[in-house]
Formats: C-alpha cells, sequence, structure tokens
C-alpha cells in the first residue's frame, strides 16, 4: 500500500504541509518496501492559478490508496481526487509525517468524504 | 512541536470592516504576531501599519507572450487563434497588446517560427516590512489591472510563517482576500481559525453563507464577529440565528459610532482613538487566542 | 466627447468594496427614472445586490454559457498534448483519462484546436445568468454568476452585448462595477463613455482612489469622483482630483440615517434633502455634456 503525505520538507521529521495544492513537497511512502520518497511540488507553487488539479495530477502517477494532509483539497482538486478512489484524511497538520503516519495507523486521523 | 496559528480575517466582501478587525488584532498582539496582508487589491493595512518597505521582491503572477520580430514571418496565425484580441497588425506587422494578454499560450504553440515565446509577467511587488508596533509585515502591490492570486496569497502567506518561525512569534494574523474565488481558498488553506467579520445588511449575510462554504471544504474553524451591529438591529438578530444554527462561535457585536469615523480620518486603528473600542478587541483577541490553543 | 451617440454609458465604480457604488448607482438611476427611461447594469456578478432596492417584476431570466472542452473518451488518443498546452491547469492528464476542472478553464480554445484527433470539443457550460427587472421606467438588467465560477469577466462581457442589443435606444445607462482594481473592473468599464469613481474622504480612501484612477489611465478612461460619508474626514480627495485631471462631480454627506436605510435595503429618494444630494449629482453629470 502506497500512503501520500502532503510535506513542507524531504524527510519523516518534516511537519506536514497543511495545504494540498500549494504543499512544497508530496512524500510517498511505500509499505510493502518501506521506502520514502520524494516529489517536488515546487513547479506548482509557481503556477497562479489551478494549482490543485496540477498537484492532484502528480498524484495519478503514483496512485497512493492514502492521501494524508492538513487543511484538505480545495472543490477544483478534490473534483480531480475523487476518480482515484483514494482515502483522504485531513488536520494532519500540527504533526510530523512520521506522527502523522502513527496517528494514521492508530486510527486518530479524520477521514474525510469526498 | 510548537506549531504556528495563522488567523484568516475574512467577509467576502469589502466595507465590513474586514481589515479594521485584522489592523487592531495586529496593533493588540504586537510582536505575537507576524501580519499578512492577502488583500492584495485593495490592500489598505499598510495605512494603519506604517510598513517601511525594508525589502522587497518582484512577484509574476501568469504569463504574457512576447512576439520577436526578426523571426516573425507574417502568416499572421496568433492573430487567428487569439481569442482575446490580443494581437494586433498594423504597419505590415503583428504585436502583441500586453494588456490584452491573457496568457493562455496557444499563439506560441501555432506559431511556425517560434518568434512568439512565453514569458512571466511581472504583476507587483512583494515586499516585508518593519512595522509601527515592532512588528513584522508581509505585503504586496499589484501592478495596475493585474490581478491578486492563488499564489501572490500564497507567498505573502509563506513569508509571514517563516519569518514568525524565525523569531519566534506564535500567530500569523492574515487579512484574507475578497470574493469567493482562487485567492480566498489560498487565503483558507494552512489557516487554523477563520474570523469572518460581517455587518447587518442583506448582502453581508449573503456574503458571509458563500465564504463559510469555501471555510468548511478547508476544515478551517470559523470564528464570526458582527461589525457595525446597532445600525440595524432586525438584521443583526437574523445573522444571530443564522450562526447559531450554523454552529460558529460568535466572537462579539462590534458598535458603529463616531470614533471609527475619526480613526478613518487619521489613518488610525479604532482601538488607537477609542478605549472601549480598545478594550473590545482585546478581550475579543484574548478568545481568538483561546480557540487557537485548541485546534 | 462624440454628440452623435444615441446613449450615455456611466459606470460607478471603486478602488475596493462598500464605498458606496451600489448605494450611488441605484439612487441615480431611480431619481432618473423620475423623468425618462434608465438602464441599471449591475456588473458586480460575483455579488449583485441591486436588485435588493427595487420591488420590480422579474421579467426574464436570461441563461448565459461559456465554452469549455469537453473529453471524449472515445475519441481520444491520450497523447497529453492538451494538458501540456493548458496554462491554467484546468486541463490534465491522469494518464488513463484526460480531466477537465471548468472553473479554471479561461476559454482560450488551445487545448480544443490544437488536439490531433477532436477530442476535446468546445461545448457550452452555464456560467450564470441575466436578469431582467421590469420597474416602470427603470429597467434592471442583472448578471448573477454562479459560484463555483472563478471568472466574471466573461458574464460581464455577456451582459454588456445584450445590453449593446436590445437596450441602445435607452439614453442613460448606469453600470454599476465590481470593486478592486483588476480584469473584473477594467471589463465593466471598458465599454462605458465616462467612469464615476465613488470614495470616502480619508485616507483609506485615497489610497484607493489613486490606485484606481491609476488604473484606469492605463485605458484612457475620463473620470469623475463621488465623496461619499462626506464630513467624515479631510483627506485631500478634491487635491488630487484636480492634479490628475479628474471632475469633482458631488458629495454625499456622513449620516447614520443614509447607512440605515442602506442595510433595510431602501432608497434615499423619499427624504426631500438626499433626494436634492442625488440631484445634484446628475446636474453635474449633464454638465459634463458626454
Amino acid at each position: 500500500m502506497k500512503i501520500a503525505f502532503t510535506s513542507e520538507g524531504k524527510t519523516w521529521e518534516s511537519k506536514i504541509d497543511p495545504r494540498f495544492g500549494r504543499a512544497e513537497y508530496i512524500l510517498i511512502y511505500n509499505q510493502e518496501k518501506d521506502t520514502l520518497s520524494v516529489i517536488d511540488n515546487s513547479e506548482v507553487t509557481k503556477q497562479a492559478h489551478g494549482a490543485g488539479p496540477s498537484t492532484a495530477q502528480k498524484l495519478f502517477e503514483i496512485k497512493p490508496d492514502v492521501l494524508i494532509t492538513g487543511n484538505g483539497p480545495g472543490n477544483n482538486a478534490a473534483m480531480v481526487l475523487k476518480k482515484l478512489n483514494l482515502k483522504l484524511f485531513v488536520n494532519a497538520h500540527n504533526s510530523t509525517v512520521k506522527e502523522a503516519y502513527e496517528k494514521y495507523k492508530n486510527n486518530l486521523l479524520e477521514e474525510m468524504p469526498f | 512541536m510548537k506549531k504556528i496559528k495563522e488567523i484568516v480575517v475574512l467577509s467576502g466582501k469589502g466595507g465590513t470592516g474586514k481589515t479594521s478587525v485584522a489592523a487592531s488584532f495586529a496593533l493588540i498582539a504586537g510582536k505575537d504576531a507576524i501580519i499578512a496582508d492577502c488583500d492584495v487589491d485593495a490592500a489598505n493595512m499598510h495605512l494603519v501599519l506604517k510598513p517601511n518597505f525594508a525589502h522587497s521582491q518582484v512577484y509574476c503572477g501568469g504569463d504574457v507572450a512576447v512576439l520577436n520580430q526578426d523571426s516573425c514571418t507574417l502568416c499572421g496565425k496568433c492573430k487567428e487563434v487569439c481569442r482575446f484580441g490580443a494581437v494586433d497588425f498594423s504597419n505590415g506587422r503583428y504585436t502583441i497588446k500586453d494588456l490584452d494578454c491573457e496568457g493562455c499560450g496557444y499563439c506560441s504553440h501555432v506559431c511556425p517560427s517560434g518568434a512568439i515565446t512565453m514569458v512571466e509577467r511581472k504583476s507587483g511587488d512583494l515586499f516585508i516590512s518593519h512595522i509601527k508596533n515592532g512588528s513584522q509585515m508581509v505585503h504586496a502591490k499589484l501592478s495596475p489591472g493585474a490581478e491578486n492570486s492563488g499564489k501572490l496569497v500564497a507567498q505573502v502567506k509563506t513569508n509571514a510563517g517563516r519569518i514568525a518561525g524565525e523569531v519566534g512569534c506564535e500567530y500569523v494574523i492574515a487579512d484574507g482576500a475578497p470574493g469567493i474565488g482562487c485567492p480566498v481558498a489560498s487565503s483558507l488553506s494552512g489557516a487554523s481559525l477563520a474570523v469572518m467579520v460581517t455587518e447587518p445588511t442583506k448582502s453581508a449575510l449573503h456574503d458571509l453563507k458563500r465564504v463559510l462554504t469555501v471555510a468548511k471544504r478547508f476544515n478551517v474553524r470559523p470564528l464570526c464577529i458582527i461589525n457595525k451591529y446597532n445600525i440595524n438591529s432586525d438584521q443583526t438578530a437574523v445573522i444571530k440565528e443564522f450562526i447559531e444554527k450554523e454552529g460558529i462561535t460568535h466572537l462579539a457585536d462590534i458598535p458603529f459610532d463616531s470614533s471609527f469615523v475619526k480613526a478613518m480620518g487619521q489613518a488610525k486603528s479604532i482601538i488607537e482613538v477609542d478605549s472601549k473600542m480598545k478594550a473590545l478587541l482585546e478581550e475579543t483577541w484574548g478568545k481568538v487566542k483561546e480557540i487557537a490553543q485548541t485546534v | 466627447m462624440n454628440s452623435s451617440k444615441s446613449c450615455i454609458k456611466l459606470a460607478i465604480a471603486s478602488g475596493k468594496g462598500g464605498t458606496g457604488k451600489t448605494l450611488l448607482s441605484t439612487n441615480l438611476a431611480a431619481l432618473i427614472a423620475e423623468s425618462q427611461n434608465v438602464l441599471l447594469v449591475d456588473l458586480d456578478v460575483e455579488e449583485p445586490n441591486d436588485s435588493i432596492f427595487f420591488q420590480g417584476k422579474l421579467k426574464a431570466v436570461l441563461p448565459q454559457h461559456k465554452m469549455i472542452p469537453e473529453w471524449d473518451s472515445e475519441k481520444c488518443t491520450l497523447c497529453g498534448l492538451c494538458a501540456k498546452v493548458c496554462n491554467f491547469g484546468a486541463v490534465v492528464d491522469l494518464g488513463t483519462s484526460i480531466s477537465i476542472t471548468p472553473p479554471l478553464c479561461h476559454n482560450c480554445y488551445a487545448c480544443s484546436e490544437l488536439c490531433p484527433v477532436d477530442a476535446l470539443p468546445m461545448v457550452e457550460s452555464h456560467m450564470g445568468d441575466i436578469n431582467l427587472f421590469d420597474n416602470g421606467k427603470l429597467t434592471l438588467l442583472e448578471g448573477r454568476l454562479n459560484t463555483n465560477e472563478e471568472h466574471s469577466v466573461p458574464l460581464i462581457e455577456k451582459v454588456h452585448k445584450e445590453v449593446e442589443k436590445n437596450y441602445s435606444h435607452i439614453k442613460y445607462q448606469i453600470f454599476d462595477s465590481p470593486p478592486g482594481t483588476s480584469c473584473p473592473v477594467v471589463a465593466a468599464t471598458s465599454k462605458c463613455h465616462y467612469v464615476i469613481l465613488v470614495t470616502e474622504p480619508t485616507p483609506f480612501g485615497l489610497n484607493d482612489l489613486v490606485m484606481a484612477v491609476e488604473m484606469l489611465k492605463v485605458y484612457d478612461k475620463p473620470m469623475g469622483v463621488i465623496i461619499n460619508r462626506d464630513g467624515a474626514g479631510n483627506e485631500k480627495i478634491e487635491e488630487f482630483c484636480e492634479k490628475e485631471g479628474v471632475d469633482m462631480l458631488g458629495k454625499i454627506p456622513y449620516d447614520m440615517e443614509i447607512a440605515r436605510a442602506y442595510s433595510r435595503g431602501e432608497l434615499l429618494l423619499g427624504n426631500g434633502s438626499y433626494k436634492a444630494i442625488i440631484s445634484n449629482i446628475f446636474n453635474a453629470i449633464e454638465k459634463l455634456h458626454l
């Protein structure tokens, strides 16, 4: 299973970025392989408009099963993400990526329906 | 881990006192808060907070087409495809009208000689300033006719958050963008709390409802201040009923009186000219801080 | 100004919201309607409010459409060119499908016309309505944008077209414009002969006025200023107008009763002294010989 996090940095110790579309990085944890990979999203943050769908597009290349973020995606991003059939967990932004993952494993995160 | 709390002040539409409230909070919070002025279309915070424009950087929002006359073959394809009337043909040559160019790039894709390139358009300047209460503020000035964007709001807020982290202050107070489009979404994304400033007019309630749907989308807890509550008590009752039904925390009722006018005339915040208002807004900011600790 | 034109288009604008655009537009239109036909056009399409002030009948709702691309999965070869050419993030390539986000579309047609297999035809998409209210001599046209739309300019342009097509016989046409100094204001004021800026005599009002004048000068618009809430401060609005060659058209006093009437959705003309204020403004406009 693959879990995506919106993150302010590139490591487990980085803070969860509360934003989806303009998140600095997307981190992908592959549970089977136990690897953490980094997607640099800085190109998208330079877009004046439409950051949400563009970030969602990046997730389509990865096809994660779970997305853990902060405030949650906006309407435009949500429209795209819906097609990915992933589980969306929000309000994880007072934690590091590692802490958020622990919370997720212990069912402490809030799932948001599309 | 200590988290910086971002408080965004919103209203939906101008004229409800959003900026007044945000500026009052800024002065009360002093060095506890970095200020982010995201209302760049009608940036007014700087008049009250007196920034020194210490650092500036160019802000680019969107693209603009640039035509290189030397490689232009005069085929006219660019003019044919432009839906915005931005390509002009006169005196035997094609030119791009900057102001009309939407930045879509269609012309650059059809140009057979590669004479058109898309370049970032300078849309304004972003400033990081020291302000009169000893704290710092991030603000922007748009070029005439340029528009605010989610990107600009994000840049203003990111800079404010970074400075807050560097100087170790706990809050970012953001004067949010008006309306309901992309800049508002960007104002709310990343916020801890949204303070909605409304007034007892029919149009303000309508605007409040619209901006609340955006706040809900982003899981940002809304709080509400009714400004000028005494100009229409019937409509104030309607608003109160609405926010109670929606489960929104009602923070304060601010009366409209002549001290507002006095403050505006002197480019001051209401709390600088009226001690009662000062006490009321200090109490309100106290409530905001208390609630911020719980989110 | 060209004296042969049949109508006078006046835009009412301001650097920011809440200065009294709607107050002036509605009262000025109602005053003119006492003696002749007048057209009031609400171009603040994100938050149209003029209709609150009139009890007129809603006579027609004209649905307005913009053209957006629609993905044809049968024809599409998933080459991804459409997503590459879209500069607004409205078309994204999801690998096995193409996703379109209509509110982000700027209607440039690039994705549609550059598609090698015509898999993205442009289709009509409802973006809002033009509502027509009949109020005797006063005709109100209201542009109302759907709440999920992000771009108001296409609808503003449609309203202008509707006015040109069906209402050019009405001499006085008042366009209540959106607030701010960005594209929607340019779109709203571009077809008008004259722009009236409503401001307040405070440093805030002056700041917004300076920005609005700066923007309109880029487009070479003749303009004038109305000071609302006069007496609220002593900022040098008049000095600024003189320096910039902007006409001073009148003042509306600072008065709690005006604010109260406005909050109740009422016009000011029932009160003789308020009516005189609006009349003076109209006289000043007539003297411009537009």
